[in-house]
């Protein structure tokens, strides 16, 4: 009874998002200010009906309902409760429901955020985002229906993926699908800006805190996701280009870029065509990627349960609602007007190069992703694109965009002298390189090329956003950051930790296979491991070999790590638990692989140094957005913001963006 | 006219540039192209030797052997029309066994055997990868 309660609400959520889509929209375009009024209460009860079948399925999975087939394929009586909340979007069918309900969210948020803006406008963005939940709710209910009967009822359910059983993997998909539908956001900003043909700064400045906040899940959601790979999946890595990895990190560079836009556009009046077309590509590439994961098209561990039919539904969905956009992108472009110029050396130009390096890099890796897709269907055979290729056109782009990055958080906004900009970066830069060439050779005794403009690169743009904010803060006489230029240099700190880390974890990664038996002792990377001994211990759901490894260092226990061969008892397939010894300057991996015969077991033990930057780099970023999405100047009314511009211009000139 | 003139050239070297860069790309590309094969297909020696390919298909029961003392392992992997041997050295994936399917990536040798650089096994009990999909299709014709 429940269930057909949660899917009739699914119904009706799909009768009000129609409601939600045409009464203010068509009372923007004819001025019926009763029509456009029943926008926030329409988006109200959109959001309440998802949220009630998404609770009733929720309800299904917690009380082992497995006359439900979506509940039989994806859960088991033995299941432990909190992964019983997880496996609702542990398939197909209950992560679109999530995704809808997401964008309900989203769209709630911004009905009742928005309350400070003309109403022809808030209503236009209510009413673009009721398209979209229209679209995708029609999706779920005609393609992938969570609440499909199984009759007769199946006596225990096929248990949640092993893989997914884990706690980052409960986290990771909702922060991404807040990520990735936040997009949605400036989407429908853009979209209802270019139907009111109003496109200007105050625009820039209501579009900017959402966009920002999307951008802030998106890393945390693929970090998370990394993360995951890094001790679940894969064997250490931590990065593999698969298509669906792109996926989501395609709309994310695009967010980057759109933010950074934004920022032009907010201050300075210019890149107006840019930043809508930006959001345009940001929210297409959000639902490129979806159709890329549930099409089946792509060969990917993310691939499950794949239908073509679903994969044509989806790309008539992109095609619609990105098509559309572009097409009235078109007729109104020549109305956006730029209030201001710039000359070469000035906040301005460093934007610009940021801009384009992103979308280069955008480019060059949805090529990449496509570009196996293309070749079948031109019946030229099956083929991947290798890592090698990704990393090529996404390095390329990137190292300029470092050295750019330094350069332009010092840089004022129309012109600046470069003189001033060198005297004020000179010690940085030369600082950053001394430290790129010596640290690799002190450290780790050899260095190359690419190491050295990697980690020269990380420490150029790590400390050029430390410079401010401490000088600042040995200056009592200089004015205090704001939040948003706090934000800033946060989220450039954690972009320069980020590729300290990543530069020297690739460099001086240490890999080792190895077969060996109980009492084993061997070295890696200056350690020295022991193979103490196998026990089996029972879990929930499942039944575990667990091996007891002591490391030392020079002669000193540093951790026992108990990596796990576990067997659950329903889907019999083994699953390998790595344990790590994670420090801040390196991490030690151990991972059993499989017993070879009279008492030996293969083992991957891995030495990764400087891994934990790489995490640390993610949250630093995500934290500033955080501070910069929530500046004062977002949180003012209407009202209070006439008090003139010229005031906060004079401090906030220097480096807010 | 001047104006004109200049406009031309700037599209020129922009055009130019675009090309090389295009056809740089498209290098790029397939140099890193891992094309994919069935046995089927790489006993028919379809593919060049000096290439870097991924084959896919079931690995045949009891066919796995492991080198003692050592992380090497030799199995055989079928499109159910031809088979081939593969030698493969470190640790496995989780779900790689008998009779299901496989996906790996290495070299082929001078005598039709494949040494495998890595090898990648389906992503759960009841999913198969489309490439071993198609490999069994692959198989299923030239039977």
């Amino acid at each position: 009874m429940i269930p057909e309660l949660g899917h009739f609400a699914l119904v009706l959520a799909i009768f009000l998002a129609l409601y939600q889509a045409i009464l203010p929209l068509a009372g923007a375009a004819w001025g019926r200010n009763d029509w456009m009024i029943l926008a926030r209460p329409a988006a109200t009860a959109q959001f309440i009906f998802v949220a009630i079948a998404y609770v009733a399925l929720t309800r299904a999975f917690l009380l082992d309902d497995f006359s439900l087939l979506y509940v039989a394929q994806n859960s088991n009586s033995e299941l432990p409760v909190g992964y019983k909340f997880a496996a609702v979007w542990g398939g197909h069918e209950g992560s679109l429901l999530l995704w809808c309900l997401m964008l309900a969210t989203w769209t709630l948020a911004v009905a009742w955020g928005s309350r400070g803006q003309p109403l022809a406008f808030s209503s236009r963005v209510i009413g673009v985002l009721g398209i979209v939940s229209v679209g995708v709710l029609l999706f779920t209910l005609l393609t992938s229906n969570p609440f499909d009967r199984l009759l007769p009822a199946a006596v225990d359910g096929v248990d949640l993926n092993p893989l997914l059983q884990d706690p980052a993997m409960v986290a990771h998909p909702p922060m991404l699908y807040i990520g990735y539908v936040g997009m949605a956001v400036p989407f429908a900003f853009a979209v209802a800006a270019l139907l009111t043909g109003r496109l200007d700064r105050d625009w820039a400045r209501w579009t900017r805190p959402w966009t920002i906040g999307a951008w802030v899940f998106l890393t945390g959601g693929i970090a998370l996701g990394s993360w995951w790979a890094y001790y679940e999946l894969g064997w250490g890595g931590w990065w593999f280009w698969d298509p669906v990895e792109n996926a989501s990190f395609m709309p994310w560079l695009m967010g980057t870029a759109l933010i950074h836009s934004l920022a032009v556009t907010e201050r300075r009046g210019i890149f107006k065509s840019w930043t809508v077309l930006l959001a345009i590509a940001a929210f297409s590439l959000s639902l490129l990627g979806t159709f890329l994961v549930r099409s089946g098209v792509l060969i990917s561990v993310h691939a499950f349960a794949s239908d073509p039919t679903r994969g044509l539904f989806i790309l008539m969905l992109l095609l619609l609602i990105s098509g559309g956009a572009l097409v009235l992108y078109a007729f109104r472009a020549s109305n956006l007007e730029a209030e201001g110029g710039f000359r070469l050396v000035s906040r301005e130009t460093f934007l610009l190069a940021n801009n384009l390096l992103l979308v280069i890099a955008t480019f060059l890796i949805l090529i990449g992703t496509l570009y196996p897709l293309f070749h079948d269907a031109m019946g030229a055979g099956n083929l991947s694109v290798g890592e090698p290729f990704f990393n090529a056109v996404f390095l390329i782009p990137m190292l300029p965009l470092a050295v750019l990055l330094g350069l332009g958080m010092h840089t004022v906004w129309q012109k600046m002298e470069p003189g001033a900009l060198f005297a004020r970066l000179r010690w940085i830069g030369a600082a950053a390189l001394i430290a790129a060439i010596v640290y690799p050779l002190i450290v780790f005794g050899s260095t190359s090329v690419l190491t050295v403009i990697g980690v020269g690169a990380g420490i150029w743009v790590t400390l050029s956003s430390l410079i401010e904010p401490i000088s600042r803060w040995f200056n009592s006489r200089a004015v205090r950051l704001t939040r948003a230029q706090w934000g800033m240099f946060l989220a450039h700190l954690g972009v320069g930790l980020f590729i300290v880390g990543a530069s020297v974890t690739s460099a001086f990664n240490i890999e080792t296979d190895r077969a060996v038996r109980i009492g084993d002792r061997w070295e890696v990377a200056g350690f020295e491991i022991e193979f103490r001994g196998m026990r089996t211990e029972e879990g929930p759901n499942y039944v575990a070999e667990v091996g007891e490894f002591d490391l030392r260092s020079n002669g000193e226990l540093v951790a026992s790590l108990r990596p796990e061969k576990r067997i659950y008892r329903v889907q019999t397939n083994p699953m390998t638990e790595a344990r790590m010894d994670i420090g801040l300057f390196r991490d030690v991996f151990i991972a059993l692989g499989e017993p070879l015969g009279d008492g030996a077991w293969s083992v991957r033990v891995q030495y990764k140094p400087m891994i934990s930057f790489l995490w640390i780099g993610c949250i630093v970023m995500a934290f500033g957005g955080l501070l910069a999405a929530t500046d004062q100047r977002y949180r003012r009314t209407v009202r209070q913001r006439v008090e003139p511009r010229t005031k906060v211009g004079v401090t906030a000139e220097q480096g807010s963006h | 006219m001047q104006a004109r003139k200049q406009r031309m050239v700037f599209i020129g070297i922009v055009g130019a540039g675009l090309l090389v860069s295009l056809g740089f790309l498209y290098k790029a590309l397939n140099e890193n192209a891992l094309y994919y094969q069935s046995p089927t297909q790489v006993v028919e020696g379809e593919m060049p030797l000096d290439r870097r390919v991924r084959i896919g298909g079931l690995v045949v029961e009891e066919s796995i052997e492991r080198i003692p003392g050592s992380m090497t392992i030799r199995f055989l992997v079928t499109d159910l029309a031809n088979t081939i041997p593969v030698e493969y050295t470190g640790v496995l994936p989780d779900l790689f066994s008998e009779g299901h399917g496989v996906v790996t990536q290495g070299h082929i040798q001078e005598d039709g055997s494949f040494v495998a650089d890595s090898v990648l096994a389906k992503h759960d009990e009841t999913y198969m990868s489309p490439e071993v999909a198609e490999s069994l299709a692959i198989g299923e014709a030239a039977r």
